[in-house]
C-alpha cells in the first residue's frame, strides 16, 4: 500500500511541476499575447510596426476627422523635432501626407527611433500608415537635418463617434544601443 | 462530519528507531518532522512580523507630523517597500504555511506531510532569501519601488538594489511553489480511509485550493521579475517603449500574479474562523457545501480581475467595465462566507475565549476592509481613491485585521495542542483588546485621509492630514507594542501553565483534538478509521 | 416603533447633511459635473454598505448578547438551508447591479474625449511637471515651490509652514471654466500620476505613450492636486495646481504668456553676446544649482552614489566643457538627469556649469559663457 501511495504521489508531483513550468511559460507567453491582443484591438495606443496597404476602400466625405500631432523629445536626446503642422481635417480613407522636421544639433553622428502613440487607445488599429519614418532607425550626422514623411491614412471601418484623435511622436537616443 | 479514532501514536511504529527527537540545533537544521517545521515556519514568520512592524514604526514616525524630521524621503521609500515585501512574504505566507504544516496531516489523520525532506527546503531557504533582501540595505540601499515594483522605476532608474530584488523573490517563490505542491500532494494521497472530500475540515479546503492558486500565480512572479531582471541588466525591452516594449505590460503581469496573491493570504483565514466559530458556537459550520463552493469561486474569480489595479491607466472603456463587473461579483461567493458565519453563530451556544474574541473581531473587520474593497471596484470613484490612502487603509483592514487576526486566533486555538499548556488568560485578552484598540486607531483614520486626497507613499504631507497622521501613527506605535504581549504570551505558554487535555476547547472537532496534548512528535503512525 | 423611526431620520439627516459633504472626513464634491456623479456615485455605495453593515454585525452582536452560553442559551442544530443560501447569493446580486448601473454610466461620460475645446499636453518627469498648450507656444515647468527651510527638518531647524505647504507651485496651469479641456499625459522617465480631485482626474503619466483626460470647470477657483503614483525620492513632492478662470481672462491670460514667450526668446537671444564676470556666474550659478541641482547632487556636491552622482571632483565637473555641458542641457537618457536646457535660460546654464566646475574644491577655473553654452550644445 505504501508502494502504490508513493507511485500515486510521484504522478501527482509531476502533473503539478507541468502546471508550475507551464505558468512560468504562461508568464513569458503573456508578452506576445498582450501586444497580439493590443494589436487586434490597439487598446494601448500602439499603431501598427509595418507599413499598411495603400487604401482602396474608398474615402467617406461625409465624416471629418481632426488628427493632432505632437512631438515627444526626451531627456538626453539633443535634436530639434517637431510636426510641420499641429492638426490635419481629413475624411476616414484619404491619404494624407505630414512632414516632421528633425535636426541633429550636435557635432556627432546620432541614430534616433521614434516610437508612436495615439489616443484614444481604441483608435490607433485604425490609423493606417502607409509610409512612416518611425518604421526605421533615423540616422543623421552632425548638424544634419531631414523633413521626414508620415502618409498615412484613416480606415473608414472607425467607430462613429471617433472625432478627434492624437498622435504622438516620442524621440529616443539609440546610438549607444546601436554601437553596442 | 464525524470521526472516531483510533489513533496509534505509539512511538514503537517508528522505523528509524530512535526514541523522540535529535537534540541541539541538527534536531532544526535536519527535521523532517512536520511539527517541527510548522514550529519554525511559525516562529520565523513572528520575527519577520516583528521586523517589518519595526519598519512601519519609522514609516509612522516619519509621518506623526508633517515636515521631514527624521529619514531623508529615499529611505522612506526603501522602508515602505521592504515594510510590504516582508509583510507579504515573510510574515503572512510563511505563518499560514506554518499552520499548514502543523495542522494539515493531524487533521486529515496522516503521520506527516507528503513530502518530508522538501518540506525542511522549503523552509530553510526562507531565511536565505531574506538575509539577502536585508542585507541590501548596507549594500548600497534596499529596494525603493514600492513592493509592486512597478517598471522603469524598478528597472531603468533603479538604485542597484533590483538584482537582490530578483534573487531574493525567486528564492521565496520557489518555497511556496514546494510547500505548495506538498500540501496539495499530501491532501490528495494521504487522508485517512473514509476522509472524503467533502468530510475534510474546511480549513484543509481552504489550504488546499489556496495550494492550487500558489502553483499557478508564484511562477508567473517568477516570470516577471525576470524580465525585470534581463530589462534592468541586459538589454531587454519589455517594459521600456524606447525597445517597443510598454510600462503597462508590467502591471498586467505582475497583478496577474499580484490579485490572486492577495486571496491566497485570505482564503486561509477564511478556513481558520470557519474553525474556530463552530467550536465557540458549538454548532456545526452552517452550509458546509456551501463554504466549499464559495472559496473555490473566490479562487476562480481572481484571476479575472487583476486589472481592478490599473484602472488609471489609460485603460479603454471596455476592459474597464470588463473589471468593474467581474470585481464587484467576487463580493457575492465572499458575502456568502459572511452570512454563514453568522448564521453559524446564530442560536448558538457562544463563549468568549481568546481564539473566539480574534475570529468575531476577524468577521466584523474584514467586512469593514470588503466594503472598502467593493467601493474600490467602482471604476470611475476609484478614479479618486486609487494611490491615496483609501486603499491603504482597505489593504490593511483585509490583511492585519482580517489574516494577521486569523492568525492570532489559530495560534491561540492550537497553542495548548502544541505546547501542552493552557495559555495565560488575561495576558491574552489583555493582547486582544490592546491590538483591537489600536488596530482601529491605526487603520480607520486612513479612510478619511484617502477621501480627503492624501496619495499613498509620500514622506510628508500637507497640513490638512496632519490631525488624522497623528493620530494614525499613535494607533502604530501601540499597535506595534501590543504584539509584544503576544511574544510573552507564547513563551510563558511555552514554558509552562495549566496542563492541557487533548481537548481544551468543548465544542471544538476534528483529528487533532483525539491526540494527547502536547500533540506526539509522531502521530497517526496507523491512519485512524472515518465513519 | 417610533424610535425606530427617529432612528432612521437621525441616520438619514446624517448622511445628507450639506455639513457631511465638505467635511474633513468624505469625498470632495469637486467642482465639475462629472465630479458631481462621482461623488453621488460613493455616497450610494456607502450608503448600501452601511445598510448591509448595519445588519449583519446587528446581528453578530444580537446573537453575542443573546445566545451566550453563559447566560444558558443552548446551541440550536440547524447547520444547512439551501433556500437561504440562495437568498444570500441572489438578494447580492441584485444589489450589485444596482450599483452597476451608474457606474456604467458615469464611466461612459469619462470615457468620452470628444469635442474638446481645448488641449493642454501634460508631461511629468522626476520631480516637476511640464505643461504646453497645444498649438499655442506657450509651455512652462510647474515646480514645488514651497521653501526648503518649511520642509527640510533634518539638515535645519524647519521653519513654519505656509498655508499651501506641499501644495503650491512657481507657475501654476490655468484653464478657463466652461469650456471642455483635454489633457494629453505622458512622462519623460518612469510612472507618474496627474490628479486633481476637485475635477476627479486621475490619469497614469507612462513613458512612450500618451493617455487622455477631460474637464468641464464649472467654478472659478485655484485646485490642488498631487501626483499619484510612486516615481522615486521627490514623489510627495511634485504637486499640480490649476487655477480655473473665466473666459475672457483666461484669454488675455494666454496672450500675455505667449508675449512674455515671444520677449524671453528674444532676450535669450540677446544674451548670447552678453559676457558675465566670475563673480556674476559664480552668484548667479550657486543660486541656481541650489534651486534646480541640490536636490539631488546635495548642496555639498557629494550626490547620493549610486543613483546621484558626486560633482565634486567628478570627472565631468573638471573633464571636458563641451561634454558637461552636453550634459546639463540635453540630460542623460536612462537616468534621473533632466535635459535642463528646456527649464533654463542661457545665463542661468552659462552660470550654473560654471559654478560646478569650481565649487567644492574643483577649481577649474574655467568661466562659461552663454556662447559656449549655445556652441556646445546646440541651443
Amino acid at each position: 500500500m505504501q508502494e502504490s501511495t508513493n507511485k500515486k504521489t510521484n504522478v501527482l508531483i509531476r502533473k503539478l511541476m507541468i502546471v508550475v513550468v507551464s505558468m512560468f511559460g504562461f508568464g513569458f507567453a503573456l508578452v506576445p499575447l498582450y501586444d497580439v491582443f493590443c494589436d487586434i484591438t490597439g487598446l494601448n495606443g500602439k499603431t501598427d510596426t509595418e507599413a499598411a496597404q495603400v487604401n482602396d476602400d474608398g474615402i467617406d466625405t461625409t465624416r471629418n476627422i481632426k488628427v493632432q500631432f505632437i512631438s515627444h523629445i526626451t531627456p538626453g536626446m539633443s535634436w530639434e523635432f517637431r510636426p510641420e503642422i499641429a492638426e490635419v481635417s481629413v475624411h476616414p480613407g484619404e491619404t494624407k501626407i505630414v512632414k516632421f522636421y528633425a535636426k541633429n544639433v550636435t557635432s556627432v553622428s546620432m541614430m534616433g527611433q521614434t516610437v508612436p502613440s495615439v489616443a484614444p487607445g481604441e483608435a490607433a488599429s485604425y490609423f493606417k500608415k502607409i509610409e512612416c519614418f518611425c518604421f526605421e532607425q533615423q540616422s543623421l550626422a552632425g548638424q544634419e537635418d531631414v523633413w521626414m514623411p508620415l502618409r498615412f491614412y484613416i480606415d473608414p471601418e472607425i467607430p462613429d463617434d471617433v472625432t478627434m484623435l492624437t498622435l504622438s511622436y516620442t524621440l529616443y537616443d539609440i546610438t549607444a544601443k546601436i554601437e553596442s | 462530519m464525524t470521526t472516531t479514532a483510533t489513533t496509534d501514536t505509539d512511538m514503537a511504529h517508528d522505523d528509524h528507531g530512535h526514541h523522540g527527537p535529535a537534540t541541539g540545533f541538527k534536531r532544526w537544521l535536519f527535521t523532517t518532522n512536520h511539527k517541527d517545521i510548522g514550529s519554525m515556519y511559525l516562529w520565523f514568520a513572528f520575527i519577520m512580523f516583528l521586523t517589518g512592524g519595526s519598519m512601519a514604526m519609522v514609516i509612522r514616525a516619519e509621518l506623526f507630523q508633517p515636515g521631514l524630521q527624521l529619514i531623508d524621503p529615499d529611505f522612506f521609500n526603501q522602508m515602505t517597500t521592504v515594510h510590504g515585501l516582508i509583510m507579504v512574504f515573510g510574515a503572512v505566507m510563511p505563518a499560514f504555511t506554518g499552520l499548514a504544516n502543523w495542522m494539515i496531516p493531524m487533521m486529515i489523520g496522516a503521520p506527516d506531510m507528503a513530502l518530508p525532506r522538501l518540506n525542511n527546503w522549503s523552509f530553510w531557504i526562507l531565511p536565505f532569501a531574506f538575509s539577502i533582501l536585508l542585507m541590501s540595505f548596507f549594500l548600497g540601499g534596499a529596494p525603493n519601488f514600492g513592493w509592486t515594483f512597478y517598471a522603469p522605476l524598478s528597472t531603468t532608474y533603479s538604485n542597484g538594489s533590483t538584482a537582490f530584488f530578483v534573487f531574493a523573490v525567486h528564492i521565496m517563490g520557489i518555497s511556496s511553489i514546494m510547500g505548495a505542491i506538498n500540501v496539495i500532494v499530501t491532501i490528495m494521497n494521504m487522508r485517512a480511509p473514509g476522509m472524503t472530500y467533502m468530510k475534510m475540515p474546511l480549513f484543509v479546503w481552504t489550504f488546499f485550493i489556496t495550494a492550487y492558486l500558489l502553483i499557478a500565480v508564484m511562477p508567473i512572479l517568477a516570470g516577471v521579475v525576470t524580465m525585470l531582471l534581463t530589462d534592468t541588466y541586459f538589454g531587454t525591452s519589455f517594459f521600456n517603449a524606447a525597445g517597443g516594449g510598454d510600462p503597462v505590460l508590467f502591471q498586467h503581469i505582475f497583478w496577474f500574479f499580484g490579485h490572486p496573491e492577495v486571496y491566497i493570504m485570505i482564503l486561509p483565514a477564511f478556513g481558520i474562523v470557519s474553525t474556530t466559530i463552530p467550536a465557540f458556537s458549538r454548532k456545526k459550520l452552517f452550509g458546509y457545501s456551501s463554504m466549499v463552493y464559495a472559496t473555490s469561486s473566490i479562487a476562480f474569480l481572481s484571476f479575472i480581475v487583476w486589472a481592478h489595479h490599473m484602472f488609471t491607466t489609460g485603460m479603454p472603456l471596455v476592459g474597464e467595465l470588463f473589471f468593474m463587473y467581474c470585481t464587484m461579483l467576487i463580493a457575492v461567493p465572499t458575502g456568502v462566507k459572511v452570512f454563514n458565519w453568522m448564521a453559524t453563530m446564530w442560536r448558538g451556544s457562544i463563549s468568549f475565549e481568546v481564539p473566539m474574541m480574534f475570529s468575531i473581531a476577524f468577521v466584523i473587520l474584514f467586512t469593514i476592509g470588503g466594503f472598502s474593497g467593493l467601493m474600490l471596484a467602482m471604476a470611475p470613484v476609484d478614479f479618486q481613491y486609487h494611490d491615496t490612502y483609501f486603499v491603504v487603509a482597505h489593504f490593511h483592514y483585509v490583511l492585519v485585521t482580517g489574516s494577521i487576526f486569523s492568525i492570532f486566533a489559530a495560534a491561540y486555538y492550537w497553542l495548548p495542542k502544541w505546547t501542552g499548556y493552557m495559555f495565560n488568560e488575561t495576558l491574552a485578552k489583555t493582547h486582544f483588546w490592546c491590538s483591537l484598540i489600536s488596530v482601529n486607531l491605526l487603520f480607520f483614520p486612513m479612510h478619511f485621509l484617502g477621501l480627503a486626497g492624501m496619495p499613498r507613499r509620500i514622506p510628508d504631507y500637507a497640513l490638512q492630514f496632519a490631525d488624522f497622521n497623528m493620530w494614525v501613527s499613535i494607533g502604530g506605535f501601540a499597535f506595534g507594542l501590543s504584539q509584544l504581549i503576544f511574544l510573552a504570551v507564547v513563551i510563558k505558554c511555552i514554558r509552562g501553565g495549566a496542563p492541557a487535555p487533548a481537548k481544551p476547547w468543548d465544542g471544538a472537532e476534528g483529528l487533532e483534538w483525539t491526540v494527547p496534548s502536547p500533540a506526539p512528535y509522531h502521530t497517526f503512525a496507523t491512519p485512524p478509521k472515518i465513519d | 416603533m417610533k424610535g425606530r423611526n427617529l432612528g432612521w431620520l437621525l441616520l438619514g439627516t446624517l448622511f445628507s447633511s450639506a455639513a457631511w459633504a465638505e467635511s474633513k472626513y468624505n469625498l470632495t464634491q469637486g467642482v465639475t459635473d462629472v465630479s458631481h456623479e462621482v461623488y453621488d456615485l460613493h455616497m450610494l455605495v456607502l450608503y448600501i454598505c452601511t445598510v448591509i453593515g448595519v445588519i449583519v454585525f446587528g446581528a453578530i452582536f444580537w446573537s453575542m448578547f443573546f445566545h451566550r452560553k453563559s447566560k444558558g442559551h443552548v446551541a440550536a442544530t440547524f447547520h444547512e438551508s439551501t433556500k437561504v443560501e440562495i437568498l444570500w447569493t441572489v438578494i447580492p446580486i441584485f444589489i450589485l447591479i444596482a450599483m452597476a448601473v451608474p457606474a456604467t454610466k458615469t464611466l461612459i461620460d469619462i470615457e468620452n474625449n470628444e469635442n474638446s475645446d481645448l488641449t493642454i499636453q501634460v508631461t511629468g518627469s522626476q520631480w516637476k511637471w511640464h505643461y504646453r498648450y497645444f498649438d499655442k507656444d506657450v509651455e512652462f515647468y510647474s515646480v514645488l515651490s514651497t521653501p526648503k527651510e518649511q520642509w527640510d527638518n533634518l539638515s535645519g531647524t524647519g521653519a513654519e509652514k505656509g498655508e499651501n505647504y506641499l501644495l503650491e507651485v512657481d507657475k501654476q496651469l490655468v484653464i478657463p471654466i466652461n469650456k471642455k479641456v483635454r489633457f494629453l499625459i505622458t512622462s519623460d522617465d518612469v510612472i507618474h500620476s496627474w490628479w486633481v480631485a476637485a475635477f476627479a482626474v486621475k490619469q497614469d503619466a507612462v513613458p512612450g505613450f500618451i493617455n487622455e483626460a477631460w474637464t468641464i470647470v464649472n467654478e472659478p477657483g485655484v485646485y490642488r492636486g498631487q501626483c499619484a503614483e510612486l516615481c522615486g525620492k521627490d514623489h510627495g513632492y511634485m504637486p499640480i495646481v490649476v487655477e480655473a478662470l473665466p473666459e475672457d481672462e483666461f484669454d488675455a491670460w494666454l496672450e500675455e504668456q505667449r508675449l512674455a514667450a515671444i520677449a524671453a526668446a528674444e532676450a535669450e537671444k540677446a544674451s548670447l553676446a552678453a559676457m558675465m564676470t566670475m563673480d556674476e556666474l559664480m552668484e548667479l550659478g550657486e543660486a541656481t544649482y541650489v534651486t534646480y541641482c541640490a536636490a539631488c547632487h546635495q548642496a555639498n556636491g557629494l550626490g547620493l552614489p549610486p543613483t546621484f552622482p558626486a560633482l565634486k571632483g567628478s570627472s565631468v565637473a573638471v573633464g571636458d566643457i563641451s561634454e558637461h555641458i552636453n550634459i546639463v542641457v540635453n540630460g542623460m537618457a536612462g537616468t534621473g538627469m533632466q535635459a535642463f536646457g528646456k527649464q533654463l535660460t542661457l545665463k542661468e546654464l552659462a552660470a550654473v556649469v560654471t559654478y560646478e566646475r569650481n565649487a567644492w574644491g574643483n577649481n577649474t577655473g574655467d568661466a562659461v559663457q552663454t556662447a559656449d553654452v549655445k556652441a556646445a550644445a546646440g541651443m
